[in-house]
C-alpha cells in the first residue's frame, strides 16, 4: 500500500472523483496551474482540463454562490476556500443557500452536489487569520454536512464520500497535517462513512473525543495517561454534522467519563453541544463531570500560539482530574 | 494596448452616457426608425395576456391581503412589460433565477393559477410544502429556480448554473432577475466578475425601478443607473425602455443570441417604476408623491402594448373585457380552492432538510408528535395530520 501525506491523499480523492465522473469540477483562487495554495489541486488541470479545473477572482462568496447554481444545474462542484477563515464572505451563501436549497423548494432543486473543502486550525505560525476553527458556526446550521478528517487514510476516504453525498458538505482539512501527516492510503477508490465516529482505541476508564488534527494530541496525552494505569477510549467523531451521539453515548455509558477537546474557542464551541447530549443521555451513569479542553475565548494568537492551544499536557491534566473527581 | 498622456487625466462616468432602447411610445405606435420585431401574433397575444394576467392576479391577491386572507403579497405592477417581454424572448426551456418580483415570467410559462394559489396558501399542493413566504414559487419542469429571500443570493448562483450549461453544451442559458437596489450586494459584483471571466451564458436583468424598498436611486448609487458597471467588467450592456414589451423582447432575444452563441455574459438594465408598494407591508405614501406615480402611469405597459396589439388587429376590446372578467374569476375561485385545502403534513417539518432523515432529526420529530398527541387542541393543524397518521398506522395507534 502506497503512504502519502494529508494533501497527496486529498490530490488522490480529486483525481479519482474528476476520472470517474465529467460532472466534477474544482475550483477556488490559485487551484488552477498553481494547484492550490497548498498544491491540493496539483496537476488536476493539466489532466482535465482548464473548463474542470479553474482559477476564481477572488471573491468567497462568488465561489460559493457559484458553486451553489452549478450544484443546482446537476453537476458536482468541489470549491475550495484558500483558508477557513476566510469562509465568512460566504457565509450568507452557504447558511441560506446550501443548506436550504433543498427543504424551501420542497426538493425541487437541490445543491447535494456540492463539497467546499477549506483548511483550517493553527499549530503553523499562522497568527488570528490563518489558524481558526469555525465549525461551530456551521453545526449550527440544519442542511449541511460537516467533516473533519484526521490523517491521509480518512482524509482521501471521507472526501470522496463527501463528493458523493446528496447533501452540501463543508469538509475541514487540518492544515497542520497536510504534509506532518503521513500515512498508508490505498490508490484505489474506497468511501468511508459520513455521520458515523469511529472508535480509535477502546479503554474502560474515561472516554475521549475529538475530531481533526486533535486527535492527534488527544492521541499523545492517552499514552500519558495509559502510563499512569488509566484505560482511555478514543473517539474521533469525523462527522460533526450530523455528529454520531449513538457511539459517545455507548462509550460513556461503559466509562462514566468524558473529556471533549477542539481548537476553537469555549464558549459555544461544539464541544459545548456534546457535553449537553451528553449528561441528558447518560446523567445516572457520569463519574464525574464532563470536562471541555478547548482554545480560549480569545481571537488565535500568533507568538503565544503553543500556551493558547489546547496541548497534550492540558488534556492529560483534565484525563487526570476527571479519574481522581 | 497601453496608451501614455503626459499630463495628469481624471475621467468620470460623466463622458458616457448611455441611450435607451425604445420601439413603443405610450400610444402604442412605433418610433421614428424603430423596427418592428419579429414577434408573430400568437406569441405577441401569449406575452400580452400573461402581461395582463399578472396585473389582474396581482390586484385580486392584494386586496385578499388587505382583507387579511392572506400574510404577505408582493405585486409586479409597473414591471409587467420588463419581465414578461423578458420571458417571451427566451427558450422555455433556459433557467430563469428570479428576485421576487418576476411571476410574470412564471405565468408566461404556464405556471396555473391553481398553481400560484397553493404557494401563496403554503397548502398540501404547494411545491415549497408551506415552507416560505407568499410569492416564493418555483417550478422545475417550466425551469424556473425556487425563490429565495436573502437580496442578490441568485446573481452569482445565476453564473454557475449558466455554467455548468456551458459545460452541458445544450444550448441553454440562464437569466437572472434583480432591482436596482440588489446590484449593491457584493454578489452582483462576484457574479458578473465571475461570469465576464469565465466567458458564461448567462443574462443580468436589471428591473431599474426606481425604488429599494424606501430607498431611492439617487441614495442607491451614484451613476447613470446599472448599466455603466459593465464597462468595468468587459461585458455587453443594453439599456431598454422597461415599460416597452417590444424594445425588452427584443433586446433580451439580441442579449440570449449573445449569451448562447458567443458563451458571453450580458446585462441589461430595463428603466422602469414600480407603480405599486414594494410589498403589503409597505407604504410609498410615505416616501414618495402622488404625482410622481401619477405620471408613470401614464407610461403604463400594459395599456401601451394592449394599444399596439388592437392596432394591428391582434386584440379587440370585447376581447379585452372578456379575458379580464374569465381572469378575475379564475383568481378568485382559485383562490377559494386553496384557502380550503389541508396544510402540509406535520412530516414535512423534517423532509429535505437532507436528502434522508438524519436519526437525530427523527428522534426530535418523535419527541414532538408525543407531545403534540397530548395537547392535540394546541397544536391544530399539527394534531390534524397525526390523526390520519393514527388511523393508518399501527405505531402510531400504539402510542396513541
Amino acid at each position: 500500500m502506497p503512504t502519502m501525506n494529508m494533501l497527496q491523499a486529498i490530490n488522490n480523492a480529486l483525481d479519482i472523483a474528476m476520472a470517474e465522473d465529467e460532472k466534477v469540477i474544482c475550483f477556488g483562487e490559485d487551484v488552477g496551474v498553481f494547484g492550490g495554495v497548498f498544491r491540493a489541486t496539483s496537476h488536476l488541470q493539466e489532466k482535465y482540463g482548464k473548463a474542470r479545473c479553474f482559477n476564481t477572482p477572488l471573491v468567497e462568496q462568488g465561489i460559493i454562490g457559484f458553486a451553489n447554481g452549478l450544484a443546482a444545474q446537476g453537476s458536482v462542484p468541489v470549491a475550495e476556500i484558500q483558508f477557513a477563515d476566510y469562509i465568512f464572505p460566504a457565509f450568507d451563501q452557504i447558511v441560506n443557500e446550501s443548506a436550504k436549497f433543498r427543504y424551501r423548494s420542497g426538493d425541487l432543486f437541490n445543491v447535494g452536489g456540492l463539497t467546499i473543502r477549506t483548511p483550517y486550525g493553527g499549530g503553523i505560525a499562522g497568527g488570528l487569520y490563518h489558524s481558526q476553527s469555525p465549525e461551530a458556526y456551521f453545526t449550527h446550521t440544519p442542511g449541511l454536512k460537516v467533516v473533519v478528517p484526521r490523517n491521509p487514510y480518512q482524509a482521501k476516504g471521507l472526501l470522496l464520500a463527501a463528493i458523493r453525498d446528496p447533501d452540501p458538505v463543508l469538509f475541514l482539512e487540518p492544515k497542520r497535517l497536510y504534509r506532518a501527516s503521513v500515512g498508508e492510503v490505498p490508490q484505489e477508490d474506497y468511501q468511508l462513512p459520513i455521520g458515523e465516529a469511529e472508535v480509535v482505541k477502546e479503554g474502560t476508564d474515561i472516554t475521549l473525543v475529538g475530531w481533526g488534527a486533535q486527535m492527534e494530541v488527544i492521541g499523545k496525552a492517552v499514552e500519558l495517561a495509559e502510563e499512569q494505569g488509566i484505560a482511555c477510549e478514543v473517539i474521533d467523531l469525523r462527522s460533526l454534522l450530523p455528529w454520531d451521539a449513538d457511539t459517545v453515548v455507548e462509550s460513556v455509558l461503559k466509562t462514566g467519563r468524558l473529556v471533549v477537546s477542539h481548537e476553537a474557542p469555549l464558549t459555544g464551541g461544539f464541544a459545548g453541544e456534546i457535553a449537553a447530549t451528553i449528561q441528558e443521555r447518560c446523567f445516572l451513569y457520569l463519574e464525574s463531570p464532563i470536562t471541555r479542553v478547548t482554545g480560549l475565548d480569545t481571537p488565535f494568537p500568533l507568538v503565544l500560539e503553543k500556551e493558547y492551544l489546547p496541548d497534550h499536557l492540558k488534556i492529560f491534566e483534565a484525563i487526570r482530574e476527571s479519574v481522581n473527581f | 494596448m497601453t496608451k501614455y498622456v503626459h499630463q495628469p487625466l481624471f475621467m468620470t462616468g460623466d463622458e458616457f452616457s448611455i441611450a435607451t432602447f425604445s420601439l413603443l411610445d405610450p400610444e402604442g405606435e412605433l418610433y421614428e426608425g424603430a423596427k418592428e420585431p419579429d414577434l408573430p401574433r400568437d406569441h405577441a397575444r401569449r406575452l400580452y395576456q400573461a402581461m395582463l394576467g399578472t396585473r389582474i392576479l396581482d390586484e385580486r391577491m392584494m386586496a385578499a391581503q388587505r382583507q387579511g386572507r392572506l400574510s404577505f403579497y408582493m405585486q409586479s405592477t409597473g414591471e409587467e412589460a420588463a419581465v414578461v417581454g423578458t420571458a417571451a424572448a427566451l427558450d422555455d426551456a433556459d433557467m430563469i433565477m428570479a428576485q421576487y418580483r418576476e411571476q410574470g415570467a412564471l405565468m408566461y410559462r404556464g405556471f396555473t393559477i391553481d398553481e400560484f394559489m397553493n404557494q401563496l396558501f403554503g397548502n398540501e399542493l404547494d411545491y415549497g410544502k408551506g415552507r416560505q413566504m407568499p410569492i416564493h414559487y418555483g417550478s422545475r419542469k417550466l425551469h424556473y429556480m425556487t425563490i429565495s429571500s436573502p437580496l442578490a443570493t441568485q446573481i452569482p448562483q445565476a453564473t454557475g448554473y449558466a455554467y455548468g450549461q456551458k459545460l452541458a453544451g445544450d444550448g441553454h442559458c440562464t437569466l437572472t432577475f434583480f432591482g436596482e437596489g440588489a446590484a449593491s450586494e457584493g454578489d452582483f459584483h462576484a457574479a458578473l466578475n465571475m461570469a465576464s471571466v469565465h466567458q458564461v451564458p448567462v443574462i443580468f436583468f436589471c428591473r431599474n425601478n426606481g425604488y429599494a424598498i424606501s430607498t431611492p436611486s439617487n441614495e442607491q448609487f451614484a451613476a447613470d443607473g446599472i448599466a455603466p458597471r459593465a464597462f468595468g467588467y468587459h461585458m455587453h450592456v443594453i439599456r431598454v425602455d422597461g415599460n416597452d414589451a417590444l424594445a425588452v423582447y427584443e433586446a433580451t432575444r439580441q442579449a440570449r443570441k449573445i449569451a448562447v452563441e458567443q458563451n458571453q455574459p450580458v446585462l441589461i438594465e430595463a428603466m422602469s417604476y414600480r407603480l405599486a408598494a414594494h410589498s403589503s407591508s409597505d407604504d410609498p405614501s410615505g416616501y414618495r408623491a402622488k404625482s410622481e406615480e401619477e405620471a408613470w402611469r401614464l407610461k403604463d405597459p400594459i395599456l401601451r402594448m394592449q394599444k399596439w396589439l388592437t392596432k394591428k388587429g391582434w386584440w379587440s376590446d370585447e376581447e379585452e373585457a372578456s379575458e379580464q372578467e374569465t381572469l378575475r374569476r379564475e383568481v378568485l375561485d382559485t383562490m377559494k380552492r386553496a384557502e380550503k385545502r389541508s396544510p402540509p403534513s406535520l412530516d414535512s417539518l423534517i423532509t429535505d432538510v437532507y436528502a434522508d432523515i438524519t436519526p437525530e432529526l427523527q428522534r426530535q420529530y418523535d419527541q414532538l408528535k408525543r407531545h403534540i398527541r397530548r395537547y392535540p387542541d394546541a397544536y391544530p393543524r399539527g394534531a390534524r395530520s397525526l390523526d390520519l397518521e393514527v388511523n393508518t398506522s399501527t405505531e402510531s395507534q400504539g402510542e396513541a
